[in-house]
This record gives structure tokens, C-alpha cells and sequence, in this order.
């Protein structure tokens, strides 16, 4: 969203052909604001006035959300009306408020009769009552408000005066399970208000087409016009460089913090974006521990209570914070004017992210935004410099949206029985209206349907207590009231993990951790959480009882929210500059180094085949292989390359794999590199392990939880309720063995195999090196190979010992790895 | 059937692996919470579980009796779901349950969800039933007992062995005054031991028979604090 700030001044005004001009007042105002309006924002008048739909996608800065409401906040000061106009969905709640509070200004400045209200779960019961009664022009909402909104008897009436739906931040619910809902809840608006047109909002993104179609009733990507924002903001952006010794092995970064701080002195205002959460804590305590000047350093991540969330964000807008640590809990949401620092701790794993954060900072459309990016290891460094050449290139590597999930069809179909009775025929046409269920098959819209309305299982059990109400076969409608509420008391495609609060002392509560991760907890450890070093004492009326403990070592938190892998794109690139020594001049020298003993001991892997090499260590045999493709495909590689070496007899003892490569370490060695990696391991065993696999059991629960097979957890419900309640396992495995084919285990393998998308990266790299496996037999490990075999000593040992052993092992390892060299 | 032989109060006991606790002795087989009809519980909020959970339960059930062929079976309490799950039962399940107390002395314990488990169904209902110098009962009396065989809290362990997370239900005894069973039933979950509400009915020494994937295993309370998660 913009602020309407000074940035509009220099852009240039669309030219090719003279714009539908502003009204006066609107022309007034720009002028009294010394601003001057956007290119895309008078092009968007012109869709307006042909009612076509249209896809602006502009970086972050851009005005793009005014561009949206222009031509609504024109319509309306021109022809006032008392019901539902435009509708603005957003994927954050929060988004509501701050587009609220920047609409209010021009409609209070030109003294618009607008009316503008927010929906989301937040809402309070009186105001939602009154929204039905008296709808607002605007309305502010989400797309679970919007379903919920949409499952009430009126909505034919509220909608039918619709105009227009905007819908912010779109690249980021297009292709997810909450974008699924959004699209079939704008199938439905489209039956109730059938000139209401669609503009989606985005980032700059890969495949502009895909999200037009996906934006597109009927997925027609030709009825939906693109507009481009300004191309997009200019950034410098570089590598942090640091005169510490940069690790072997580390997530955290903590040896450049003293250069960290230093920049954060040195810039206006600082976000510091890290991968993880836990990293967000490790990172604000050693910074807190520089912070002698007292400078006002905030943390920002999404397991931290709401209201210390929005303190932090308040006191961004308002300039009086220094920096920022957060995750991607500050990807979306309004501009921050002050904001011309932007750093990465740690690889940024895709550039679309990457671009998209760079664009939080440098507000300014016409100052260049300024990027540091800071390796927390030595294969980052890589990586950073790979990302770092694709975004200068513009490179983008965001994948296009998937078909919709049926679970959410479900949900959906449901909500809408709430409203109304339908004939399952025309439900069928709106549903295959929205994108991403175009192609949906009919017969999977009966099953769909008949799990709805009676569980579809092959006993036909529960006939009798039935969800809808069939009226002579052919129309359906809910069959109570009290089935309406349970159906509205669930909506929505989120399903988290258990979480508990956690409460500092007697009142203050910090936010919400896992629960697997308490559990692992005794009276007594110590946790980072919040910025605080926290001593847990217990579980206390289903809250984490925790007082302060100073000067502890703290156990870390290991929730490990957003770990993305590395994507395909940047791995392509990690591997070319590997592979390109004459690339090598601009690494730093540390890292120049170290690829050049690598070529002389061992050999590089090369940008096309894969490099395995094998030696033995402390009367074990290694394996270590530079794939490339991500930790999760490795993970899976990991389990496949063991199981065939335990039928070999080669007795494999563990594995372990990072975002770059797999080590493996066996009793006896691999001799036949090529009939290891041959690509019939994607058949049998991956069949055999996906079945008993934790994967089809959690997916499971997703869509379980989402179809309304069974019930979320609600907040607060007792521990001893919890035997009470059916795990997801058990039924599970009772449907499994009794109703194999019935329509949720359908539901749990598609979905499942479509998470799977690294098991393709697995099954493309397999194909790739084929007859192009150079294996490299070593008396001693690589240098290549010493940050995955120090990741080994991680994965055993734990506790505060960890560090000891891993100083030790980091010394034996270095001297074996350059004994040769004698360079340390 | 795989078991583990113990002994509780003197009398030597069989915690097998399907969580049914056999007293050769007496030639009677006991099981806890077979929760029948759980799953089809929710039918009437709209939330319609596969239905499957019974003839499992039952199934499971009719193994163990086949193979040990006791006289006498007691079945200790929240037996059925609740008083309607007969009712929602369908008919061969009935029939199974039948041919049961037709051919077994079959006691019906009764239990917080089955206060009246219906007659229709056979065998005998009883709130406790004292055999020998043991006392069968669904809840723990709680504080000092002797001989007290009792289910209702689902009892199962959590535990951390090597890094590896692992959670499974059994059997918790201190060997003379209080013997809990795990839960039976197809979709029983469980309270883990460490919970307060077990602990504190286990304030000394005590043992666990874990139900494992092949086979039970005895943990004494020492082992288990080491692996405690």
C-alpha cells in the first residue's frame, strides 16, 4: 500500500493515449498533496470504465493499492450509493487497518460520502451485525471472513450491488489452500453480482500469465489486463564484507554482528529479515548484547503475541524504531518510509523472495533501495552471490499456481449450503468457473459432494444424521441450523500445530510455541523466546510457566518456521559459479581459497553431472555427494541411498543432508557409484516409504481438518480432553485398511504427491547425471566436504557440549582436509 | 499373542500386546475402554468419522479371545461410547457381541460413558466386582488401595530414545496396590504418564508395559525418567 507520500512526484503520465482525466476534486487534491498521479493509476481508470478485469503488478512502494481504489474512490464520490461496492481482500489481517487509515485520508480530505468497514475475525459480533444490515461501500476483509460472510442466507443481497473485488498481495494466495477458498468464493460473488469485475494487486512476479489466468473467471487469462507498475525499484544490493573467519558450519551468523550493528548505526532505519524464527531469536540477543548505545532494536516473528507484534509495527511506522530483526512475519504489509537498510541473514533461498524484501526497504520509488546480504556459512556464500546476480538480472523463480485442493472444496461447498439450496449441476458450473477448479472432473464433485452430505463411505452409516438436505435428488441445502453453526465455526484453510502459550511470570503472555517443543522440555532448561532467555517451570493451566533466567546459556527454540529449501534456480546457479572458476576473483578471499584446494585435492563439481566422492574417516566409509537440490530432497534421497546400501550389504549407519549435499557413512564402502544412483530408486522403495511415511499422515491431517472430517482443536481445551478427542492417526489407519479408496486418502496422495515436488527435483537430477557421476575416491575428506561433515556432529550431540565437540571436530577436520596444503 | 508375564498382588499376570490383561489363573481376560460406537459419536454435530472403529475394536478383541479362550472376560468400563452407542451399532456388530457373552462369563464393568450399558447385548453389569484378593473397578478410588484393577485414564508414554520421538500406550503398575490398563478401543488416545493426574496416583516405584509395534517391553520408573520427553 502506498503512503500517499511525496514519491509520486517524478513519474511520468501515460502518454500513448490521453486517460480518462481525473475529476476535479481528485486532480485538486493530487495537486494540493504536490503529487502527481501514477502511470498505472490513470490506466486503471480507463479498465475501470470497461468494467475488464485487471492484474497490476508493481513492487512494493509503487502505489499500486491506491491504483486499486481510484477508480472506486471516483465512482462513488460521483454517484453515492448506500450499499456494497467494492470489495478489498487481503491476506493479513493487519493489512485491513493500515488500508483503512490510508483510504480515510483522501476520502476525509475530499470529503467523499464513502463509507469504508472492516471484516476479519477480529470483528466484533455488534459491528458484523451491522455490516449485514447496512453494508459499508467499501468493506476490508479476508478470504476466511469472506467464505463465512458468503455462508449467510443474505448474502445474495449484500453482494448484489457489488462493483468491484481488489485483492492485495495476490502472488501470495494464489496457488496455496487459502487462494483455493478465495477463488471459490469469487465464483460465487460472480453469480450474485455478475458485472462485478476483479483487480488483483501483486509483486513483481515470473509468471504474470498463470496469475492472470488464475485471477480470470473460467481461468482465462485474455479477459484480464495487465498493467505494469514503474519496472521496478532500482537497489544496490551486496554481500556484507566481513573481516571475521567466515564458518565452516553455522546458521546464525553471529561472527558478523559487531558489523551488523555498525551498519544498523550507520542507516536511517534497519529491517534485519532472517530464515527462521529461531534464528530471529539468536540474532536479537547478540545484537542486544552490542547494543551499548541503547539504539531501539525490535523483534518481530509470528509465534510472538499479536499485541507485541503490533507495538513493534507501530513503532516502525512511526519511525521511532532503529531496527527490525523478523522473519517472514514482515514479508507483506504497508511501507515503511524510513526503512533504507535491508539485511539477509542467511541465504535468501529464492530470489522472488529475496526482491520482494529488498523492496520493504528504500521506500522511495526513486531512491535506490540498499541490500546487505550476510552468509551465515561457507556454501552461503555461494549462494548469496548467486541470488545476488539474479536479482541485479531480474531473474525471477516464483512457481506458477497448482490446481485447487478438493478439501477446500468441501469446506466451501458446505458454507455455501448454509446460504442456500443448490442444484448440484449449477454448483458444478460455479465451482469449474473459479481457475484453479476448471478442470475439476465430475465424478470427484459427486464424491465431494456426497462426503458433505453423508461421509461417502462405502457403509453407508450415516444416511440417517445426513449434513445437507436433499430435496427430490436434485437440490441440496444444510440440514439444521445447528449443523450451519459447527460448518461457520470452522472455515478457514490454516491448520497449525498445537500451540501454548507462553507466560512470562503471572500475566505477561510473550505468544505461542509449539507444543512438541515444550514437551522436550524439563523443569529447570532455558529457551530464547520474545528476545527473553526464559527458564520453562512447567505447564500451567495450558500455558508455559516461565520466569527470566539471566545469564544462562539458553537451550534454542527449535521451531523452525519458514526453512525453506534452496530453490531449483538458485542451485543452477550455485553450481555454475563452482564449476566457473573465473567467477571466483569476486569471492571473497577466504572462500577463493578454499575452492581452489578443493580443485587441486579433489575436483569441482561441474554445473551438468554430480560429484560424489568417498574416503574413509575414523574406520567408517564416506560418502558425500554435491546434488544440489535442496535439504527436503536430500532428506528423501538420504532415505532411498541407505535403504538400497543396507539391501548391498554395504551395513549404512546414518546419513545426514544439508540444502547442498548428502553424506552418507557406511561399515563397508559404496564401489558401483552409478548402480547407486540409478533412477529406479523411485519406484518400489519410494512407494514402500511413502505409505508408512510421516508425510501421508500429517497431509492427512491437513485436509481432514480442512474438510471437516474432523474437528480443529479449539483454544483451550484441557489436556485431559485430549483422550477425548480421535488423533488423525487412528483414523487414518482404520480408513485405510477399510475404506481404501475412499475420497479423503484420494484427497491425502494428491496432495501429498504434490508436495512432493522435490521428489521430481530427485527424479529430474537422477535423469540429468546419468553416465555423468564423477566419483572421486579420497584418502581424506575434501574441503568441500568439511561443512556437511560438521553438520554430522550436530545431528548426535546436543546440550552445551555441542560446541566443544564441534571446536574439536572442526580442528581435526580442517587439518585432515588441507593436510596436504599445509595452509593453517 | 506376545505378552510380558508380571506379577501384581501375588497373582501372576499377562500384559498382552493388544492391551488386554490376562490372569491365567482365573482363565479370565480384562480388557478397558473399548469405546464402541466412538466414532460414529459426532454423527449427530455433523462430523462423520469413518465408522469403522467398532468392528476393529471388536475384531482385535475376538483375536485375543481365540487365542487364550478364557471363561470369563471383564470389560472395565466406558465399554460402549455412550448409553445410545448400542443403538448406533450396526446389526452385526451386535451379533459379534452376542456370540461374546453368549460364550464367555462376560462382565460389563460400568464407566463414566456407560453408566447403564443396555442388557439387550447380554452378560452381567456390575460397578466393581471383587475376584480373589483383587478388585476390578473403571476409576482409580485414588489414595491407599490393594489389589486395584482399574482403566479410564487411557494410560500411554512418551518418550525419547536416541533423538527419536516415540509415544505408545501401556499398561502402569506399582505392583501391588494399583494396576491401570490402557485404553482398548480403536479410537482411544491417551494420557501420558508423566501428566499429574497419573503421577500423583504413582508416587513411589512403578513399572510400565509398553505396547510396542512387535512386542511389549518393561520399563521401570528409573529408565523411563532418562527417555522422558
Amino acid at each position: 500500500m502506498a503512503q500517499l507520500s511525496s514519491n509520486h512526484q517524478k513519474t511520468k503520465y501515460y502518454r500513448k493515449k490521453k486517460p480518462a482525466p481525473l475529476p476535479a476534486i481528485f486532480e485538486n487534491w493530487f495537486v494540493s498533496n504536490g503529487w502527481r498521479p501514477h502511470t498505472h493509476q490513470l490506466k486503471i481508470l480507463e479498465i475501470a470504465e470497461q468494467q475488464s478485469h485487471a492484474l497490476i503488478t508493481a513492487p512494493t512502494g509503487g502505489g499500486k493499492t491506491l491504483a486499486g481504489f481510484l477508480p472506486t474512490l471516483i465512482e462513488l464520490a460521483n454517484n453515492p450509493q448506500g450499499s456494497l461496492h467494492t470489495l478489498y481482500i487481503s491476506p493479513l489481517k493487519s493489512l485491513t487497518s493500515d488500508i483503512r487509515r490510508n483510504l480515510e485520508v483522501p476520502i476525509s480530505e475530499m470529503q467523499l460520502p464513502i463509507s469504508v468497514s472492516i471484516r476479519t475475525g477480529d470483528t466484533k459480533q455488534s459491528v458484523r451485525q451491522h455490516q449485514r444490515k447496512k453494508p459499508p461501500n467499501i468493506l476490508l476483509t479476508t478470504p476466511e471472513s469472506l467464505t463465512l460472510l458468503l455462508s449467510y442466507h443474505d448474502a445474495s443481497i449484500i453482494f448484489k450491488t457489488l462493483k468491484r473485488v481488489v485483492i492485495d498481495e495476490i502472488h501470495v494466495l494464489a496457488g496455496t489452500k487459502r487462494g483455493d477458498q478465495l477463488a471459490l468464493a469469487l465464483s460465487r460473488i460472480q453469480q450474485l453480482a455478475p458485472k462485478c469485475h476483479r483487480i488483483g494487486l501483486s509483486a513483481t512476479i515470473a509468471h504474470p500469465i498463470a496469475l492472470s489466468a488464475w485471477l480470470a473467471p473460467k481461468g482465462q487469462a485474455n479477459l484480464v489486463t495487465r498493467i505494469e507498475g514503474s519496472s521496478g525499484k532500482k537497489f544496490k544490493i551486496n554481500l556484507l564484507k566481513t573481516k571475521q573467519k567466515i564458518p565452516w558450519y553455522s546458521h546464525s551468523a553471529l561472527h558478523t554482528m559487531e558489523e551488523i550493528y555498525q551498519e544498523v548505526e550507520k542507516a536511517q532505519t534497519t529491517l534485519i529479515f532472517v530464515n527462521t524464527r529461531a534464528q530471529a531469536e539468536i540474532t536479537f540477543q547478540a545484537l542486544w548484547k552490542l547494543n551499548k548505545k541503547g539504539l531501539p532494536i525490535a523483534l518481530h516473528h509470528g509465534s510472538l503475541a499479536k499485541i507485541l507484534r503490533l507495538r513493534v509495527e507501530e513503532e516502525m511506522a512511526s519511525g521511532s524504531l532503529k531496527a527490525v530483526v523478523a522473519t517472514s512475519s514482515l514479508d507483506l504489509g504497508v511501507d515503511w518510509a524510513a526503512v533504507d537498510l535491508m539485511i539477509q541473514i542467511g541465504a535468501p533461498k529464492g530470489v522472488s523472495r529475496l526482491i520482494q524484501r529488498i523492496g520493504r526497504a528504500g521506500h522511495n520509488l526513486d531512491t535506490p533501495s540498499r541490500a546487505l546480504l550476510v552468509p551465515t556459512n561457507r556454501f552461503e556464500v555461494l549462494e548469496c552471490k548467486a541470488a545476488l546476480e539474479a536479482a541485479v538480472e531480474g531473474t525471477l523463480d516464483d512457481e506458477t499456481p497448482r490446481p485447487g485442493g478438493y478439501d477446500v472444496l468441501a469446506q466451501h461447498m458446505l458454507a455455501m449450503a448454509c446460504s442456500h439450496s443448490f442444484e448440484a449441476d449449477k454448483m458444478y458450473t460455479e465451482i469449474t468457473a473459479a481457475a484453479p477448479y476448471v478442470s475439476l472432473p465430475r465424478v470427484i464433485f459427486n464424491d465431494v459432494l456426497d462426503f458433505i452430505d453423508h461421509g461417502g463411505y462405502a457403509l453407508r452409516t450415516y444416511e440417517q444424521w445426513r449434513r445437507l438436505e436433499n430435496i427430490e435428488n436434485k437440490t441440496y441445502k444444510i440440514a439444521s441450523q445447528k449443523v450451519a453453526r459447527r460448518v461457520r465455526m470452522n472455515i478457514g484453510t490454516i491448520v497449525e500445530s498445537q500451540m501454548l502459550q507462553v507466560r512470562l511470570g503471572r500475566q505477561k503472555i510473550l505468544g505461542k510455541i509449539e507444543e512438541n517443543f515444550i514437551l522436550g522440555l524439563l523443569p529447570g532448561d532455558t529457551f530464547m523466546f520474545g528476545g527473553h532467555v526464559l527458564r520453562f517451570q512447567g505447564i500451567r493451566n495450558m500455558a508455559v510457566a516461565t520466569t527470566l533466567a539471566a545469564g544462562s546459556e539458553p537451550k534454542v527454540p527449535s521451531y523452525q518456521g519458514g526453512r525453506l529449501p534452496l530453490s531449483t534456480h538458485l542451485a543452477d546457479r550455485v553450481r555454475s559459479i563452482l564449476a566457473t572458476p573465473q567467477k571466483w576473483p569476486e569471492l571473497p578471499n577466504q572462500i577463493r581459497d578454499w575452492l581452489g584446494i578443493q580443485s587441486r585435492v579433489s575436483v569441482m563439481p561441474k554445473s551438468d553431472g554430480l560429484l560424489v566422492e568417498t574416503f574413509k574417516r575414523s574406520g567408517r566409509a564416506f560418502l558425500v555427494a554435491y546434488c544440489f537440490e535442496g535439504r527436503n530432497a536430500h532428506q528423501t534421497l538420504g532415505i532411498l541411498l541407505t535403504k538400497r546400501m543396507e539391501r548391498a550389504g554395504l551395513g549404512p549407519i546414518g546419513f545426514v543432508g544439508t540444502d547442498y549435499n548428502i553424506a552418507i557413512w557406511s561399515i563397508h564402502p559404496v564401489t558401483d557409484i552409478n548402480e547407486l544412483f540409478d533412477e529406479d530408486m523411485l519406484g518400489d522403495d519410494l512407494e514402500e516409504w511413502l505409505a508408512e511415511s510421516s508425510l501421508l499422515r500429517r497431509t492427512f491431517r491437513e485436509v481432514a481438518t480442512i474438510s471437516g472430517l474432523i474437528e480443529r482443536n479449539h483454544p483451550g481445551i484441557s489436556k485431559t480432553g485430549r483422550q477425548m478427542t480421535v488423533s488423525s492417526d487412528l483414523i487414518y489407519d482404520t480408513l485405510r485398511r477399510y475404506d481404501p479408496e475412499h475420497i479423503m486418502l484420494r484427497v491425502t496422495r494428491r496432495d501429498a504427491a504434490r508436495g512432493l515436488t522435490d521428489i521430481k527435483r530427485l527424479a529430474d537430477m537422477l535423469r540429468r547425471v546419468k553416465g555423468k557421476i564423477i566419483h572421486k575416491e579420497l584418502s581424506r575428506a575434501s574441503p568441500l566436504s568439511v561443512p556437511i561433515l560438521l553438520e554430522i556432529g550436530k545431528e548426535t550431540v546436543g546440550g552445551t557440549h555441542k560446541d566443544m565437540l564441534l571446536d574439536e571436530a572442526e580442528t581435526v577436520l580442517i587439518s585432515e582436509a588441507f593436510a596436504t596444503e599445509n595452509i593453517l | 499373542m506376545t505378552s510380558t508375564e508380571f506379577e501384581f498382588n501375588g497373582e501372576r499376570m499377562l500384559a498382552d500386546l493388544s492391551g488386554a490383561l490376562i490372569w491365567p489363573e482365573k482363565n479370565t481376560v480384562v480388557v478397558s475402554d473399548l469405546h464402541l460406537a466412538k466414532g460414529t459419536s459426532y454423527a449427530s454435530r455433523g462430523v462423520f468419522l469413518p465408522p469403522y472403529d467398532s468392528i476393529e475394536t471388536l475384531s482385535v478383541l475376538n483375536g485375543v479371545l481365540t487365542h487364550y479362550s478364557p471363561n470369563r472376560v471383564i470389560c472395565l468400563g466406558d465399554s460402549f461410547h455412550d448409553n445410545d452407542a448400542p443403538k448406533r451399532l450396526r446389526p452385526e456388530e451386535k451379533d459379534i457381541i452376542r456370540q461374546f457373552t453368549q460364550l464367555y462369563d462376560w462382565i460389563w464393568i460400568t464407566g463414566n460413558h456407560d453408566p447403564t450399558p443396555t442388557p439387550t447385548l447380554g452378560g452381567k453389569i456390575a460397578s466393581h466386582i471383587g475376584i480373589a484378593n483383587l478388585m476390578f473397578r473403571h476409576i482409580t478410588i485414588g489414595g491407599v488401595t490393594n489389589g486395584e484393577i482399574s482403566g479410564h485414564f487411557h494410560p500411554k508414554a512418551r518418550l525419547k530414545i536416541k533423538g527419536k520421538k516415540l509415544s505408545a500406550r501401556c499398561f502402569i503398575s506399582d505392583g501391588t496396590d494399583r494396576l491401570i490398563l490402557p485404553a482398548f478401543g480403536t479410537y482411544t488416545g491417551g494420557l501420558d504418564i508423566s501428566h499429574p493426574t497419573i503421577e500423583a496416583l504413582f508416587s513411589g516405584n512403578y513399572m510400565i508395559f509398553l505396547l510396542g509395534q512387535r512386542k511389549v517391553f518393561t520399563l521401570p520408573k528409573t529408565v523411563l525418567k532418562t527417555y522422558a520427553r
